[in-house]
């Protein structure tokens, strides 16, 4: 552990060993991620569960799942370094919401105020 | 308070806003490349919106149950997990200055990038022999365009990573290496989330 005084030896240039992973971190995020997608296969191929509540289920599975690859792959945590790469990554949520979210509204609001004629039917 | 008591009372709060310095370059360089690949996620949210709106647009042509192959689409999963797993095992042996170890992690990592690309080709040619290339229907558009679209960097991910070795073989792993070396494993980490994505919206939500 540096004294206080190694903090400002910090210059663009001068790598400082800084211990972002281990094994076992790396090993805790792949197991993680072959349970959930395991369980995604088994949640769309079930019969058990009642089927208008898959696709919310997957994509509960789907984010938990992106979740872990930040975490323990990206290493997108807590820590001081990451303020910058938290709030950019939100930006980017936010963007990619509008932009699919905002899609699919403005289409299914055509669709159902479209007039039904024989070129345009659904499939 | 002086800035300099504070961060020696409490170093977190000052660590990542400014205070002891600037940032190292490594944290620099990760964030520069995080943004860029941000940047990247929103231009496939195009290709997936485009995929949304248009997947029941089948003009009469296959649905998607029809072109799809779970037990290929599990196995590519799994190859593309198993990659990225190896993947932060590479680069942690290459920051641990391990080159032996990031030369057979990093052989892994490619052979199974190239096990789902090869499965991934495998089955675009399957469903082009079929009739169900990319000019058949709408949704067969957007299917391909965004599938392909994720294979497509896949494919440069595996350029890239021979690069990588090469500049590790033949530089060593000197700071500025490791570097792009970050980059290079934050990228492939980047396409497994893609192909989570991909996965749950086109494939598990597709052969229901």
């Amino acid at each position: 552990m540096e004294g206080p005084d190694r903090l400002y030896d910090r210059t663009p240039g001068v790598e400082d060993q800084e211990p972002t992973a281990n094994f076992l971190s790396y090993t805790t995020g792949f197991g993680l991620a072959v349970l959930l997608t395991i369980a995604s296969f088994i949640v769309s191929q079930t019969d058990l569960l009642w089927p208008p509540g898959i696709p919310a289920g997957l994509v509960v599975l789907a984010f938990a799942q992106i979740g872990v690859h930040l975490v323990f792959f990206l290493h997108i945590g807590t820590g001081p370094d990451n303020t910058n790469n938290i709030v950019a990554l939100a930006f980017g949520l936010f963007i990619v919401l509008l932009v699919i979210g905002g899609s699919c509204l403005i289409i299914a609001n055509l669709n159902a105020n479209m007039m039904p004629t024989p070129m345009n039917m659904p499939r | 308070m002086t800035a300099t008591t504070l961060e020696r009372v409490r170093p977190e709060l000052v660590r990542g806003r400014g205070g002891g310095g600037p940032a190292s370059t490594r944290t620099v360089v990760a964030y520069g490349f995080w943004i860029f690949i941000l940047s990247d996620i929103t231009m496939f949210s195009a290709l997936f919106a485009a995929y949304a709106v248009l997947s029941d647009r089948t003009a009469g042509g296959p649905t998607a149950s029809e072109v799809i192959n779970l037990r290929h689409v599990f196995i590519e999963t799994m190859c593309l997990l198993a990659s990225s797993y190896t993947c932060g095992l590479g680069a942690l042996s290459a920051e641990r200055r391990q080159p032996d170890r990031y030369l057979v992690y990093s052989a892994l990592t490619f052979v199974l990038g190239a096990a789902f690309l090869l499965i991934e080709i495998a089955d675009f040619a399957d469903m082009a022999r079929m009739g169900a290339g990319p000019s058949r229907s709408a949704f067969l558009s957007a299917f391909w365009a965004l599938v392909g679209m994720h294979g497509a960097h896949v494919t440069s991910g595996l350029l890239w990573l021979v690069y990588m070795v090469a500049q590790v073989l033949a530089k060593g792993l000197l700071p500025h290496v490791l570097r792009r070396q970050l980059c290079f494993s934050l990228f492939w980490h980047a396409l497994d989330i893609i192909w989570v994505g991909v996965l749950t919206v086109v494939y598990l939500m597709g052969a229901r």
